[in-house]
């Protein structure tokens, strides 16, 4: 449904714009109708770039982004306004998604504006409190109050509600739990979850693998806008390829096990020189073929679906 | 005994009234140990922390006793705590990190906020630098400006800053929060390398992340609605608690290795209740799934087992009925 | 809420001494301008006392001029030009301030750096010059035109200001989902991001019409003000080219000087003490 073709995000920094900062380069991935993919990164990483990117938010530097076939980028006016009838987002910060000086339900009235002018107040009720009601929220509770009079978490299920008015095919998610509280993230998730079986592709974006795992069924990780590693996240978990995510995978807090003795091997060598593995001053793995340092290692495939970009794994 | 609170009650003076952010609460800390204060946002663990180093509106003190090494605090007199912050007692606020200046090298932050302690820097710095070794910084920070050090380092850098005059008790509000979970992983073993290399006598860690604490901490002291719930050794918090509270909320957290399909996590129903006007009794009641007539009666913070307090009347009938 | 919100405003604003102080004293000038013709039966320019130059009395409150003009009628029509001036000048420089801020702002790259080079230029170009030039074409200058000048010169500042404001609320997540609802640029500057600095438009309307109010007095001064009106700053003008001051005939020129300074100073007054309502953090509790 959605492929994403070798896209780079060039920030042009300095006093000049003299040098060049890629936030992302060559990324490339594909979602599929009603899959959940993971895009797993820390901060920096690019990972927002990507999903504003396939939001239309930022313009991409190079590579090509086709939505069921159409380069998105080419779209204008009408076929614009559908395309944000089937591409959502929902971000990180619920508190930031509202404008403070406006009740919540604006975000509803925006829509119904843009989209719906057609529909008649009573009809247009009726939608909005079914929607709500399918995120699990009753209208008469959070109806008609400002931003700062409901939680994080209702806040977060208002911005999916919107998704759902727009009867949208894929939603990009980026990090929308990470400020709730524990007790509400996993509901939200969950909710998140649910709405699989309507057909709706996500994008999950987070920093933790734990969720990435609980709800995707495949994972792409990132690390300084590339992909080091990504397949069914079954394979990944079980048999995670890339020292990254593998030091990734040792350094989530968790509750069954304490962190074993990992020699994470953060010493902060000489950063990493343009054109080699961008993961080479942070890598715990030694060297041997003397290569990394010079040659970006290409994604590889390692078993049947699943996919890793490090020479000292693939032996290149 | 390092720190031993009693009966400490805390409000926030608003425009509508008192919020009743922390009330009666009762615990002690031991020498050597890291204690995880854990919690919902807006379960007083924020205001707690704070009221024992600094206690200014709108933050009102009401009743009660801070005393430290045998030493009453007078952390109702911020002009007399002056004497104890930083030297016996210390904080790492949450945004600390952010909160450098940015026009001052960190070697001369350093030295100002010495001299403002009337200490000598140049008498410190062998000091300054062993400690830098011990987080893994180069000596060369002392030389840089803040902008120029990622997240994860200064917030190394400010722990070496607040722990420098080895205080008694050293708080960490939220400061693995906003970093990624490798920095992460970092800062809360340097926690432990700290207390271990006598930096600092005892840690209170606060945080929301429970699994951050069962990598760390000693003992987790759980907090609800302004209210101390449970505390116990960590082992038996995460593997054997009693407080419905804590239950659910460890029930709550993501697992590596759980997937939605196979089985599905639930958060805890309901909301916090407001401490503005809050409710009678037991002020987990509302959400809580075994509730009883009982609880409309505020259950006391009591020792169940050795060292293992709750605030419950239901953990308090299994209890007796084991 | 809303209303709650609005109230809170307006009771901080009526308890802030300076907002009050400085209100009380524009509210009376504003008054006097409409009211003051209707006190006195002379026009601005009739010679209606052959004695000329002399002090206040019953029968002329502000005393008259070396021609035997009064004073009091100058001074309350000169009231309104400066009102006008003021108005009319810090509306269009406000205004313009506005679009081009808000353009900059929000469009970003190359939009912006063009707008903000024409900023640069207008804000460094010497006004005084381009204003004699002018003067030297049109030989009858009104109130209206003295306005329009300083509104198309006086907006740089506002216009870097408004800009520097559109650029951080541009970045906030709202402005983005507004996008995501194939909201039109324009109305996703009018509905969302201004509405958050109707606060700061405000005062910077405040601090336009102070300003105009200041350089239309000068200008006034130095004898490129209108032609065929009053202002206060021409009664000063003639005061002080028929010698006013060495013959230490006071009333002339005290009361329209001491009116612009009281003018402009209640205006500033009024704008750090509404920055302090705006502001909860500069509320004094």
């Amino acid at each position: 449904m959605l492929e994403l073709e070798g896209i780079s995000k060039v920030y042009r920094v300095g006093t000049f714009g003299g040098k060049e900062l890629h936030a992302v380069s060559n990324v490339s991935f594909d979602i599929e109708d009603g899959e959940v993919v993971s895009l797993i990164g820390e901060s920096g990483s690019g990972k927002t770039t990507i999903g504003k990117m396939i939001l239309r938010l930022t313009p991409i530097t190079s590579g090509m982004i086709r939505f069921n076939g159409v380069d998105i980028s080419t779209l204008k006016g009408a076929a614009l306004k559908k395309y944000c009838c089937d591409v959502q987002g929902v971000f990180q910060d619920p508190f930031c998604s509202y404008n403070p000086i406006f009740k919540a339900d604006r975000i509803f009235g925006i829509v119904r504006h843009e989209f719906f002018p057609g529909l008649t107040g009573a009809q247009w009720s009726a939608k909005v409190e079914g929607a709500l009601r399918a995120v699990g929220l009753n209208p008469p509770d959070v109806l008609n109050k400002f931003p700062h009079q409901l939680s994080g978490g209702q806040l977060q299920r208002f911005l999916i509600a919107r998704a759902l008015l727009l009867d949208i095919k894929l939603l990009v998610a980026d990090e929308i739990i990470s400020m709730l509280d524990a007790s509400t993230r996993m509901d939200v998730l969950n909710l998140l979850a649910d709405l699989k079986p309507r057909g709706l592709s996500i994008l999950f974006i987070t920093h933790d693998l734990s969720l990435g795992y609980y709800i995707s069924e495949r994972a792409v990780i990132l690390y300084r806008g590339c992909v080091v590693e990504m397949g069914s996240t079954e394979k990944i978990y079980s048999n995670p390829l890339h020292p990254y995510t593998r030091l990734l995978m040792a350094s989530v807090p968790r509750l069954d096990k304490k962190w074993e003795e990992v020699e994470a091997g953060l010493r902060v060598r000489a950063a990493g020189l343009p054109g080699g593995c961008v993961y080479y001053d942070r890598c715990p793995i030694t060297d041997q073929a003397g290569c990394c340092d010079s040659r970006r290692p290409a994604l590889v495939e390692a078993e049947s679906g699943h996919l890793v970009a490090c020479s000292q794994v693939t032996g290149q | 005994m390092s720190l031993r609170v009693e009966n400490l009650t805390v409000y926030y003076q608003t425009l509508k009234g008192d919020v009743r952010a922390l009330e009666r609460a009762t615990f002690s800390i031991a020498d050597g140990e890291i204690m995880g204060l854990a919690g919902e946002s807006g379960c007083g663990k924020t205001t707690l922390g704070h009221s024992l180093v600094r206690l200014a509106p709108p933050m009102r003190f009401v009743e009660g006793r801070v005393t430290l090494d045998g030493e009453e605090l007078p952390i109702w007199d911020t002009e007399r705590m002056n004497d104890f912050r930083f030297k016996k007692i210390s904080i790492i606020p949450q945004y600390a990190m952010n909160a450098m200046n940015p026009t001052r090298k960190i070697g001369r932050m350093a030295a100002e906020l010495l001299r403002s302690r009337r200490v000598d820097f140049r008498a410190k710095l062998p000091e300054l630098r062993s400690r830098l070794d011990l987080v893994n910084l180069s000596h060369d920070v002392l030389n840089m400006y803040p902008i120029e050090l990622s997240g994860g380092m200064k917030q190394r850098m400010v722990m070496v800053l607040s722990t420098l005059l080895n205080p008694s008790l050293l708080i960490a509000d939220e400061i693995t929060s906003a970093l990624d979970v490798s920095s992460q992983k970092a800062v809360a073993e340097m926690l432990v390398a700290f207390r271990d290399q006598g930096c600092c006598k005892s840690v209170m860690v606060i945080t929301h992340d429970i699994s951050i604490l069962y990598q760390i901490a000693d003992t987790i002291l759980i907090m609800y609605a302004g209210q101390l719930a449970e505390k116990a050794a960590t082992a038996t918090i995460i593997h054997s608690p009693r407080h419905p509270y804590t239950r659910l909320l460890i029930s709550s957290l993501p697992k590596v290795g759980v997937k939605q399909s196979e089985r599905r996590l639930t958060g805890i129903p309901g909301s916090p209740p407001l401490l503005l006007d809050p409710p009678i009794g037991c002020r987990f009641r509302e959400r809580c799934p075994v509730a009883f007539d009982r609880c409309t009666e505020v259950p006391p913070f009591t020792e169940i087992d050795r060292d293992h307090f709750v605030a419950c009347w239901k953990a308090f009938e299994e209890h007796a009925r084991a | 809420m809303k209303k709650q919100k609005k109230h809170e405003i307006l009771y901080f604003a009526l308890r802030n001494n300076k907002v009050r102080f400085g209100f009380t004293i524009i509210l009376f000038f504003l008054l006097l301008t409409f009211v003051g013709p209707l006190l006195t039966h002379y026009a601005p320019y009739d010679y209606v006392n052959p004695k000329g130059a002399q002090p206040p009395s019953a029968k002329h409150w502000f005393g008259t001029t070396m021609f035997g003009q009064d004073v009091f009628t100058q001074f309350v029509h000169g009231l309104r030009a400066t009102f006008l001036v003021g108005a009319i000048g810090g509306a269009l420089g406000t205004f313009i301030g506005i679009v081009i801020g808000f353009t900059a702002g929000y469009r970003g790259g190359i939009i912006d750096e063009i707008l903000n080079m024409i900023t640069n230029i207008v804000l460094v170009i010497p006004t005084l010059a381009i204003l004699l030039i002018i003067a030297a074409y049109l030989t009858v200058r009104g109130i209206l035109v003295e306005s329009l000048f300083i509104g198309c010169t006086a907006w740089p500042w506002a216009a870097r200001a408004i800009r520097a404001q559109t650029f951080s609320l541009r970045a906030r997540d709202f402005v983005d989902l507004a996008r995501l609802s194939g909201m039109k640029d324009w109305r996703i500057i009018f509905s969302e991001i201004a509405p958050n600095m109707m606060s700061y438009l405000l005062l910077v309307f405040i601090l336009q019409f102070g300003g105009a109010i200041l350089i239309a007095a000068t200008l006034d001064f130095i004898g490129l003000g209108p032609t065929n009106a009053v202002s206060l700053g021409l009664m000063m003008n003639n005061a002080v080219l028929w010698g006013a001051l060495l013959l230490g005939v006071w009333w002339w020129f005290i009361p329209p000087g001491l009116a612009i300074t009281a003018i402009v100073g209640a205006l500033y007054v009024t704008n750090v003490g509404l920055d302090e309502v705006f502001n909860p953090k500069l509320r004094e509790m």
